[in-house]
C-alpha cells in the first residue's frame, strides 16, 4: 500500500476535506441542520464555511470530526471516511472548538503534553513541542497555571497550541475570534496564516465577513444548512451587480426634490456601465461599509439566487436624495454623476465609491444581513 | 513572543504513523489513566477525608462506643467491618466516576480531547471506570489500617482467605465505579444533588452493610430486597473473605460463588449500560 514515488502520490493524493451530500437532522427536529451540502478542500487551503448563527456550521465540523452521526451522506479527511475509519481521521484531525474545552484540571503544559501523549508522542519529544509552542502562543510564563483564570483569548491560544502537538493535517476551526479583542484577533489571524504557511490546511467557521474575507482563499456561505456558493473571495464580490459600487447623496429644494429626482435617476441609468441604481433610505443605520445599509433586490437578470427584492419606501430628510449605483466601474462615473446632480438642479453632497463587500455579497444572496 | 509558529508541520500527510492500532489505543488508554493518577494525586488529601470521614466516625460510634456502653454486642464490630470496607470502596469508586462526568459531559465537553484520541470511543469510560475502581480500592484498603486502630479487639481478619478479601475488594470498587458510570452519563448537571439522595440513600440502607444478610431471615420480604442491591453480596463477600469461625463454624454468609456471580453480572451489565449511554451522549 506504500507509495514508493511520492511526489506521484501527491498529485493523485485525495482532498484534504471531501464532504458529500451531507445531511443531519437531530432528534425530535423538525428541519435540518445540514442540508445536503457538498464541497472539498484541498490540501493546504484555508477555506472558510461562513453564515449566520444556526447556519449549520458547526454541525458540519461535528460531522468531520466524529462527533456526529450523518442522517445521510459521507465526509473524508484526507482520503479517509469519516464513518467507517474514524481512528485514521482522529489521528489527521486538530479540532479548536467554538466555546473552550480545556481540561480545567490541568495545568497549561500538561494540557498539551497530555494531549500528545493521548496521540502517542514519546515524552522528550512532547515535552520540547509543548514549551516550543507555548513560547510561540507568548504563553511560556504561564505553563504552570491551571487555565480557570485566563481570557477567552488566553483559552483560545492554548486550544491552538494543543491542537498542534500531534502535527494534524487539518485543522478544525470553529468562530476561532469570536468575542476576541481586536489585538487578539490579530494576533490569531497572523498564526493562521503561518499555520497555513506551514502546510496545514485549515477549515475555519465565522460570521464574520471582515475575517472570511481576509484569511480564506476559499469560503462557502451557508443559511438554512444550505451552501449558497462557494468560491473565491474575489469571484464572491463579482456576483454583487456591476462589481462597484458609487454612493451618491445630493440635496435640492424640498419643493423641487421629487422632480429632481426623478431626472437625477433617469441620468444614472443611463450612464455607460451603470446596471442598477437603488434608491436609499437616508435615515437608514449609516453603513459602515458599503452594503449595509439598503440593499435592493439583485439586478435584474444577473441573479444567480432567486431573491425576492425588498421594496423600501425611502423616507428621507426633505430635499435629501441618495442612491446607489453598481456600475462596472464605479471610478469613471465620479464625474458623470456630480455634473449629472448639477443639471438636475441639485447639489452634491456627498460622492463616494465602496469596494464590494462578503457583507454586499451575503446581502445580495439572502436578501438579508448577516446578523 | 517569537514572530513565528513552528511546529514541525506535515506538508502533506506524509508523516510516518508508525505503532499498531492496538499499540496506539493502549498508549492513549495509560495516557488517559495517567492524566487521572496525576489530578487525584495533587488532591490526595481531600479525596481520602470525603472517602474516609463517614466511615472513620462509622466504626468509632458503632464500633467502639456502642459495644463500650453495652448497647451492642462486642462481635457487632467484627460483622460491621466487612461492611465499612465494602461501602467505602463502592461510594469512593462511584464518586470518582459520577461527578466528572456529570460535568464533562454536561457544558464543559473536557472529555473532547480524549474522545479525540487514536482509540474506540468506548476505551474512554473503560478508563474511567478503571481509575475509578483504583480509587475505591485504595479507600477500601484504608479501612484496615483505622479499623486496626479504632477497634482494637473486634478487628478481625482471616488469614486463610487473603486472595478472596483482595479479589472481593476489587470487585467491589468495580461494581462502584460501573454504577457510577451509568449514574454520570444519565444524570443531568441540574439534578445531581437529588439524585445522589434518591439513589445513595437507599443503596445504603439496603446493602447488608451494618448488618449480615443471614441475619434477616425474621423479616423475610426485606431480606429479598437487599437481593437486589449489589452491595449486599460486595458486603457478604467481606464478610466471608474477613470473619473468623466463631466456634469451630465459619459465620454464615450468601454463597461465595452466588455473590461471583452477582458481583460479576453486575459489573458487566452496568459497564454496558454506561457505555452505551455514554456512546449516546458523546456522539450525535
Ligand atoms: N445538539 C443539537 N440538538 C438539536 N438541534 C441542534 C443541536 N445542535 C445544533 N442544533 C440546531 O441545528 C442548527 C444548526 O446549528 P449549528 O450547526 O450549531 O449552527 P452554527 O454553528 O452555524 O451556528 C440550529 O438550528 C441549531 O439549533
Ligand atoms: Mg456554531
Amino acid at each position: 500500500m506504500a507509495t514508493p514515488n511520492f511526489a506521484q502520490d501527491r498529485d493523485s493524493a485525495p482532498a484534504a476535506i471531501e464532504v458529500r451530500n451531507l445531511v443531519k437532522r437531530y432528534p425530535k427536529s423538525a428541519s435540518n441542520a445540514v442540508d445536503g451540502v457538498s464541497f472539498e478542500v484541498g490540501r493546504g487551503e484555508i477555506f472558510g464555511l461562513l453564515g449566520p448563527n444556526g447556519a449549520g456550521k458547526t454541525t458540519i465540523i461535528g460531522a468531520l470530526t466524529t462527533f456526529i452521526v450523518p442522517t445521510a451522506g459521507s465526509a473524508s479527511i484526507m482520503g479517509f471516511d469519516v464513518a467507517h475509519r474514524p481512528i485514521d481521521v482522529k489521528q489527521r484531525i486538530a479540532v479548536v472548538p467554538q466555546q473552550s474545552n480545556l481540561d480545567r484540571s490541568l495545568k497549561v503544559r500538561e494540557i498539551l503534553t497530555f494531549h500528545a501523549a493521548y496521540h502517542g508522542t514519546a515524552r522528550r519529544q512532547r515535552e520540547m513541542l509543548a514549551d516550543k509552542l507555548l513560547e510561540e502562543l507568548g504563553l511560556g510564563d504561564r505553563k504552570n497555571e491551571k487555565v480557570n483564570r485566563y481570557s477567552g483569548g488566553m483559552s483560545q491560544r492554548i486550544m491552538i497550541a494543543r491542537a498542534l502537538m500531534h502535527e494534524p493535517d487539518v485543522l478544525f476551526l470553529d468562530e476561532p475570534t469570536n468575542n476576541l479583542d481586536p489585538q487578539s484577533r490579530l494576533f490569531l489571524w497572523e498564526r493562521i496564516r503561518d499555520l497555513n504557511a506551514k502546510g496545514l490546511t485549515i477549515l475555519l467557521t465565522t460570521h464574520d465577513m471582515d475575517e472570511a474575507d481576509r484569511l480564506c482563499q476559499r469560503i462557502a456561505v451557508m443559511d438554512h444548512g444550505k451552501i449558497l456558493v462557494n468560491d473565491t473571495p474575489r469571484e464572491l464580490k463579482k456576483l454583487i451587480p456591476g462589481g462597484t459600487v458609487l454612493e451618491v447623496r445630493a440635496y435640492a429644494r424640498p419643493t423641487e426634490s421629487t422632480r429632481a429626482g426623478e431626472l437625477l435617476i433617469a441620468a444614472l441609468r443611463d450612464m455607460p456601465g451603470v446596471t442598477k441604481v437603488d434608491e436609499v433610505a437616508d435615515d437608514a443605520p449609516e453603513p459602515t461599509q458599503a452594503g449595509a445599509g439598503q440593499f435592493g433586490g439583485p439586478g435584474a437578470g444577473r441573479s444567480p439566487a432567486p431573491v425576492p427584492p425588498q421594496s423600501s419606501a425611502p423616507a428621507n430628510e426633505p430635499g435629501i436624495l441618495s442612491y446607489r449605483v453598481y456600475a462596472d466601474s464605479a471610478n469613471a462615473l465620479i464625474g458623470p454623476v456630480a455634473q449629472a446632480v448639477v443639471s438636475c438642479g441639485a447639489e452634491v453632497r456627498d460622492l463616494s465609491v465602496k469596494q464590494p463587500t462578503l457583507e454586499e455579497v451575503f446581502i445580495f444572496l439572502t436578501g438579508r444581513h448577516l446578523r | 513572543m517569537a514572530d513565528t509558529i513552528s511546529p514541525p508541520l506535515p506538508i502533506t500527510g506524509a508523516r510516518e504513523r508508525t505503532g499498531g492500532r492496538a499499540g496506539l489505543a493502549l498508549n492513549a488508554f495509560f495516557a488517559m489513566l495517567r492524566r487521572d493518577l496525576v489530578v487525584t494525586g495533587r488532591e490526595f488529601i481531600p479525596f481520602l477525608l470525603q472517602a474516609l470521614m463517614q466511615p472513620l466516625f462509622f466504626l468509632f460510634i458503632f464500633g467502639k462506643i456502642l459495644p463500650g456502653i453495652g448497647l451492642a454486642a462486642p462481635h457487632f464490630a467484627t460483622l460491621m467491618l466487612p461492611g465499612i470496607v465494602a461501602l467505602t470502596g463502592m461510594i469512593a469508586a462511584m464518586q470518582g466516576v459520577t461527578l466528572p462526568l456529570v460535568l464533562d459531559l454536561g457544558y464543559a465537553r473536557e472529555i473532547d480531547d480524549r474522545l479525540l484520541s487514536p482509540l474506540a470511543t468506548w476505551w474512554v469510560p473503560l478508563e474511567k471506570v478503571l481509575f475509578a475502581a483504583i480509587r475505591g480500592t485504595i479507600a477500601s484498603s484504608v479501612i484496615f489500617p483505622l479499623g486496626w486502630l479504632i477497634l482494637s479487639t473486634g478487628f478481625a481478619v482471616r488469614s486463610d482467605r487473603i486472595p478472596t478479601l483482595i479479589c472481593m475488594v476489587i470487585l467491589t470498587a468495580l461494581v462502584g465505579s460501573t454504577i457510577g458510570l451509568l449514574m454520570g452519563t444519565v444524570i443531568k448537571p441540574e439534578q445531581i444533588s437529588l439524585m445522589f439522595t434518591l439513589i445513595f440513600t437507599p443503596l445504603l440502607f439496603t446493602g447488608c452493610t451494618y448488618y449480615p444478610w443471614g441475619a434477616l431471615g425474621n423479616v423475610r420480604w426485606f431480606q429479598v430486597v437487599t437481593l437486589f442491591n449489589p452491595l449486599t453480596y460486595a458486603a457478604e463477600g467481606l464478610r466471608y473473605s474477613m470473619v473468623p469461625p466463631f466456634g469451630g463454624h465459619d459465620f454464615p454468609t450468601l454463597g461465595v460463588s452466588w455473590i461471583l456471580v452477582a458481583l460479576g453480572t453486575s459489573v458487566v451489565l452496568m459497564f454496558l449500560l454506561g457505555t452505551r449511554t455514554f456512546l449516546r451522549r458523546v456522539v450525535s
